[in-house]
C-alpha cells in the first residue's frame, strides 16, 4: 500500500538538517588518523604514463596512506598553479619542480624546507647524491628539494639509418664524434641517406641546443655575483652561426615545433634526432629501431644542457606532521624505486640505483648516464629555468636564426636586451 | 576583464508608472534586495572587489610569491609607458581587432543572406555555419595547427599542388597573425551569423512584396530595405565582436604561444605572463589598467555612435 505523500513531504528545516548532517559525516572523514599525501606532477607525456604505474605500486604498498595524484600541463600553467596554492598556503603535500626553478620559486616563501631529519629516517641522505645536484637544492643552508632525476640533452640515433650512413661501430653503436668539422659530415652522411634531414631540432625552442654548444665553448652567463651579465659575445655567435649553418644546408628543418621534431625522427625524414632523454617510451612504443648516445662534444669541453626533477613541499600553513612524515616516506620509496622512471629516459639522481643492476641493463637508457656530472643547469636568476622567462626570450630571439628570418648577430643583440631587462627588473622573489 | 555592453534602454520616455508611495511598508522597498543579494553577493566577490584590489595593486610591487610589498607610488605606470613589450603586445591586440573584425561582420551577413531560406539547403546550411562555433578552443586550435603544418599540412599540401611554395603559416613573423585571424573567422562566424539571421528573419515579408509590386529588384530590394533594417543588428555585432576581438588570448596561446618572436603576443598574454609567470602581479595590474581604460574607451565610443544613429531613426 503506497503510504500518503503529504505524510512523508519532508519539511524545509528537516531538508537543511538532513544536508547539515551529511555534511557532518563527510567532514568526519577529513578527521581520520590516515596520514594524506597528495601530489601534483607535470609529467603530461611518455614519462607521466610511467609515472602512473609507479604510483599503482605505491598505493598498493601503502594500503593506509591516502594517496592522490595530478598531472597538471607542463611549464607555465603548473608553476602558475602550483605558486598560488603555496602563496595561499594550502598548497599539496608534495610536487615536482625542476631543478633550475628551485631559486625563482622562492623558496623562503612558497616552500617548506625538507625536515633533513625525517629523510635520513626514511634512509636518504645526501651522500646518496651527486654534489651538484644536492647542492643546487640547498637554498640559505637548508634542503628544500631532494632530486629524483637528471636529465640532460642527448642524442638520438636511428639505427637503420645510421647503419646506411656508416656512422656505426662494430659494436652497433654510433661512433663517438669531436669537434664542428665531424659533427657537420656526420649529419651530412644521414642527410644523404634520409633524402631530407640529418637531424629533427626543436627550432622554435632552441635554448637547449644553444646553451649546451655555448656551455662546449666555456661561455660563462652571469658574474659571480649573478647580477651583471658577461655573456661572451664571440662564443655565442660562434654557437649561434653554426646553428645558423645547420638550418642553411639543410641539415636541420629551418622551423619546426616541439612536436614536428618528435613526428620527424618517428617517421625517418631525420636519422637524428636532438632533443631531451625523455621521449624514449614514445620511441619505444612506435617499435622504431633507435638507440641513444651522448650528445657529441662539438666544440672543447663535455657540456649538456640538461635539468633535473626534484620533488618539494610546497608551503602549507598548517602542516600535519603524520601527513609531512608520510610525503618524506613517499619522496624517499620513489627514490629507491626509480630505476622505473629511469627507464622513461631520465637519469636517476639517487645513486644507489644508478649504480644498481637494474638501471645499467637498460638499453638505451643507461647509455648516455656518463653525462650527469657534466649536465649544465640554466643560469642562476629568478627569471630563469625550464619554462621561465629566459627561455621563452632566447626561444623567440633563436628561432629567426633557424628560420633565417635573423641574423646571429641580431638574434644576439635581440637576446641580450631581453635578459638585460628581466636583470634590470627588481626581483619579485 | 570581461566588459560587457550595457543592455540599451529602449524605453527612453518618462515612465508612467507612479513611484513607490513613501508610506509603504519596509518589508516592500526592501524585499527586493534580498532577492538579488545572492546575486550582488558574487557581483562585489568576484568583480568589484578584484577591480578594486588590481587598482590598489598597481601603486604596489605585489609579488605572486607572497615576498613583503612596497608601496612603489606611480613607478609602475611610469614602468608602463617605457616599455615595448606593452606596446608591442597592445599593438598586436590592436592588429588582431582591425584584421578579424570585417570579415567577422561581413562574412556573417553574407552567409547568413545564403542560409535565409526555407527546405534543407537552408537547415544544411544553417547547420554548417553555426557548427564550428560549439567546439571548444582547445579543438578548433588542434585542428587549424595540423592544418596550417609544412610538409603534411592541407593547406601547405593545397599551395604545393597548385605550384605555389609552402608557407609556414605559424612560425613566419607576417603569416602568423592572419593565420590566427582565419582560425578565429571560421570558428566564431556563426555567432554573428546567427544574430544576423534571427535579425533578417524578423523583417516582415509584407515589406518585400510591397517592394516588389512596385517593381524593386532583387538587388534594389537588398541595399534599400535588407540592410537599412539591419542596421541597428550590424550597430550590436559590430560593438560585441570589438569587444571579443580586444580579448584575444585563448586561440594565440594555443597555436604560437605568442610566437614567433613575439610577433602574435596579445596584451593579455603579456599581462599573464608578467603576473603568473613572472609573478610580478603589481606591474601586471598596472597594465590591465591601462588595457581596461582602452576598451572602455573603444566601448563608450560605439555604445555613443550607435545609439545616437538609433535616435535617428
Amino acid at each position: 500500500m503506497p503510504p500518503d505523500p503529504a505524510l512523508f513531504r519532508p519539511g524545509r528545516r528537516a531538508v537543511l538538517g538532513g544536508l547539515l548532517g551529511t555534511l557532518a559525516l563527510t567532514g568526519c572523514g577529513a578527521l581520520r588518523s590516515q596520514p594524506k599525501v597528495r601530489e601534483w606532477n607535470l609529467f603530461g607525456g611518455g614519462d607521466g604514463a610511467r609515472l602512473l604505474q609507479i604510483h599503482q605500486q605505491y598505493v598498493a604498498e601503502h594500503p593506509d596512506v591516502l594517496f592522490e595524484a595530478h598531472t597538471l600541463a607542463w611549464g607555465p600553467p603548473f608553476y602558475t598553479k602550483l605558486a598560488m596554492s603555496a602563496a595561499g598556503g594550502r598548497a599539496p603535500e608534495v610536487a615536482t619542480l625542476h631543478l633550475s626553478r628551485l631559486k625563482g620559486f622562492s623558496p623562503t616563501t612558497m616552500l617548506d624546507p625538507i625536515p633533513v631529519d625525517l629523510l635520513a629516517d626514511a634512509g636518504v641522505t645526501e651522500s646518496d647524491f651527486l654534489p651538484t645536484s644536492w647542492n643546487r637544492a640547498v637554498v640559505d643552508g637548508k634542503l628544500y628539494a631532494v632530486p629524483l632525476d637528471t636529465h640532460p640533452f642527448v642524442l638520438y640515433y636511428n639505427t637503420e639509418i645510421c647503419q646506411k650512413a656508416g656512422l656505426l661501430g662494430a659494436d652497433g653503436k654510433i661512433k663517438t664524434v669531436k669537434g664542428v668539422d665531424a659533427f657537420l659530415d656526420m649529419l651530412k652522411a644521414v642527410k644523404d641517406v634520409t633524402g631530407k634531414f640529418g637531424a629533427s631540432v626543436e627550432t622554435t625552442n632552441p635554448w637547449r641546443l644553444w646553451w649546451t654548444l655555448y656551455g662546449q665553448l666555456e661561455g660563462k652567463f652571469f658574474d659571480e655575483t649573478g647580477t651583471r651579465l658577461v655573456l661572451d659575445d664571440a662564443k655565442a655567435l660562434e654557437a649561434l652561426t653554426l646553428m645558423a649553418k645547420l638550418a642553411a644546408d639543410g641539415l636541420t628543418p629551418r622551423s619546426s615545433n616541439y612536436s614536428a621534431l618528435v613526428a620527424q625522427f618517428t617517421n625517418g625524414d631525420a636519422g637524428l634526432s636532438f632533443n631531451g632523454e625523455w621521449e624514449v617510451t614514445t620511441y619505444q612504443t612506435a617499435k622504431m629501431p633507435f638507440s641513444m648516445a651522448p650528445f657529441p662534444v662539438v666544440y672543447d669541453v663535455p657540456k649538456y644542457a640538461g635539468d633535473a626533477h626534484t620533488f618539494v613541499l610546497p608551503h602549507q600553513s598548517n602542516r600535519n606532521k603524520d601527513d609531512t612524515k608520510a610525503t618524506v616516506e613517499y619522496i624517499a620509496w620513489m627514490l629507491k624505486h626509480s630505476a622505473e622512471w629511469a627507464a622513461g629516459g631520465h637519469v636517476p639522481a639517487y645513486q644507489p640505483v644508478a649504480k644498481s643492476d637494474e638501471y645499467l641493463k637498460l638499453k638505451p637508457q643507461a647509455e648516455y648516464r656518463s653525462v650527469a656530472p657534466d649536465v649544465l643547469f640554466d643560469p642562476d636568476a629568478w627569471f630563469s629555468g625550464s619554462g621561465a622567462q629566459l627561455q621563452n626570450e632566447a626561444a623567440a630571439a633563436f628561432s629567426g636564426v633557424f628560420s633565417g628570418q635573423a641574423t646571429p648577430k641580431d638574434a644576439l643583440a635581440q637576446f641580450k636586451a631581453a635578459t638585460q631587462k628581466l636583470l634590470d627588473t627588481p626581483s619579485p622573489v | 576583464m570581461a566588459v560587457e555592453t550595457p543592455p540599451r534602454v529602449t524605453a527612453g520616455t518618462p515612465s508612467t508608472t507612479a513611484k513607490p508611495e513613501t508610506g509603504q511598508p519596509w518589508k516592500e522597498r526592501w524585499g527586493g534586495l534580498f532577492f538579488v543579494a545572492p546575486f550582488l553577493l558574487l557581483f562585489v566577490l568576484f568583480m568589484l572587489w578584484p577591480i578594486v584590489s588590481g587598482l590598489w595593486n598597481s601603486f604596489f610591487n605585489t609579488s605572486l610569491a607572497g615576498v613583503k610589498q612596497e608601496f612603489l607610488g606611480l613607478q609602475n605606470w611610469r614602468d608602463l609607458f617605457g616599455d615595448p613589450a606593452v606596446w608591442s603586445s597592445l599593438k598586436n591586440t590592436l592588429v588582431f581587432t582591425a584584421m578579424s573584425t570585417p570579415p567577422l561582420v561581413v562574412i556573417a551577413l553574407v552567409m547568413a543572406l545564403l542560409a535565409n531560406r526555407k527546405g534543407l539547403l537552408g537547415w544544411l546550411l544553417r547547420f554548417s555555419y553555426f557548427a564550428p562555433f560549439v567546439l571548444p578552443a582547445t579543438v578548433v586550435t588542434l585542428i587549424w595547427v595540423w592544418i596550417y603544418q609544412p610538409g603534411f599540412g592541407l593547406v601547405n599540401g593545397l599551395l604545393t599542388a597548385g605550384g605555389f611554395t609552402e608557407i609556414d603559416w605559424l612560425n613566419t613573423e607576417n603569416r602568423a597573425m592572419l593565420a590566427v585571424v582565419i582560425t578565429t573567422v571560421w570558428w566564431t562566424v556563426g555567432f554573428n551569423f546567427l544574430l544576423y539571421l534571427a535579425a533578417l528573419q524578423g523583417i516582415p515579408a509584407q515589406v518585400y512584396e510591397a517592394a516588389a509590386i512596385d517593381g524593386a529588384n532583387g538587388r534594389q530590394q537588398l541595399f534599400r530595405i535588407t540592410l537599412p533594417l539591419l542596421s541597428r543588428t550590424t550597430g550590436l555585432i559590430v560593438v560585441l565582436q570589438l569587444v571579443a576581438s580586444l580579448k584575444i588570448f585563448d586561440q594565440i596561446y594555443l597555436m604560437t604561444t605568442g610566437g614567433p618572436n613575439h610577433a602574435t603576443r596579445p596584451i593579455i598574454m603579456y599581462i599573464y605572463e608578467t603576473g603568473f609567470t613572472s609573478y610580478r602581479i603589481g606591474y601586471a595590474s598596472a597594465i590591465s589598467y591601462l588595457f581596461f581604460a582602452i576598451i572602455v574607451i573603444v566601448a563608450v565610443a560605439q555604445f555613443k555612435l550607435f545609439s545616437g544613429r538609433g535616435e535617428a531613426e
